[in-house]
């Protein structure tokens, strides 16, 4: 048993807390998480801030482009600029 | 006597997600919206002489692109023909006053929510512009586009705890940002 880990640092815990939020965090993982925020303040109101955030983003609905797509649209636009400049 | 100045080098950096967002919940199909947020960009090139610095250069390039959404509801609309649909009561059995008619809109968004939602992408725009450009970015990939954490990392050739870190540091900074009103 001496090899099992229970008791995580702060930012251990921070780590999959926010891994948690994109559901990339291992059952193994939340319960450790979850016992360590029995026990510490701080960490508590992280995931609570933290879980909030994920919330409002989506209630929001937000969208952006697609890295590539901007990139595309930067070239073209690029290119358009330095026309108007001539 | 400009209070604002005008610099299209840093429109894309700056502006292109907002716009694009503004357009998606207007047009709802991600190729039009783009091409509508590439037209908006060169139209303002085009017409940078007749900005006179009252608003701000966002709030220019959004009236260019309301009218450029005007513009492409009016094509797709003269397009579409005459696919119209009429309701008439053709015989005296069907006339009258109808319970049917009466009945709520479906739609359970008011028009309170969409004005409030709309506030609410302004605010996380605006605060994710104050995030330093590779943490937004990164933020936007995992975030808002749901990327894979490999495809991030393959990507923008970061290691996965690197990644976790810049996520880390702009949640916090998100969180911060949108505390005052949005919490």
């Amino acid at each position: 048993m001496s090899n099992i880990k229970f008791v995580i640092p702060c930012n251990e815990a921070n780590h999959v807390c926010d891994k948690t939020q994109y559901k990339d965090a291992t059952l193994w993982e939340k319960i450790k998480l979850n016992i360590h925020l029995i026990y510490c303040r701080a960490c508590r109101e992280y995931t609570k801030n933290n879980t909030k955030l994920t919330k409002v983003l989506k209630r929001s609905d937000t969208d952006c482009l697609d890295p590539e797509c901007k990139e595309a649209m930067k070239k073209d636009f690029e290119k358009a600029l330095n026309e108007y400049k001539q | 006597m400009s209070n604002h100045q005008i610099n299209p080098n840093k429109w894309i950096d700056s502006y292109s997600d907002y716009l694009f967002n503004y357009t998606i919940s207007r047009v709802s199909d991600r190729e039009i919206a783009q091409d509508l947020v590439q037209d908006t960009f060169l139209a303002g090139l085009k017409s940078m002489k007749n900005f006179k610095g009252e608003a701000s250069e966002r709030t220019w390039l959004i009236s260019i692109l309301k009218r450029k959404i005007i513009d492409h509801y009016r094509k797709i609309n003269s397009n579409k023909g005459k696919a119209e649909v009429r309701i008439n009561y053709k015989d005296s059995e069907s006339e009258g006053d109808w319970l049917e008619e009466r009945v709520a809109d479906p739609f359970d968004k008011t028009a309170e929510d969409t004005l409030q939602n709309a506030e609410l992408g302004d605010a996380i725009h605006n605060c994710l512009g104050k995030l330093p450009q590779k943490q937004a970015n990164v933020f936007k990939m995992k975030t808002i586009l749901g990327h894979e954490t490999e495809a991030i990392c393959n990507e923008l050739n970061i290691t996965a705890s690197n990644l976790w870190v810049i996520i880390h540091r702009a949640r916090t900074a998100m969180a911060d940002c949108l505390k005052e009103n949005w919490f």
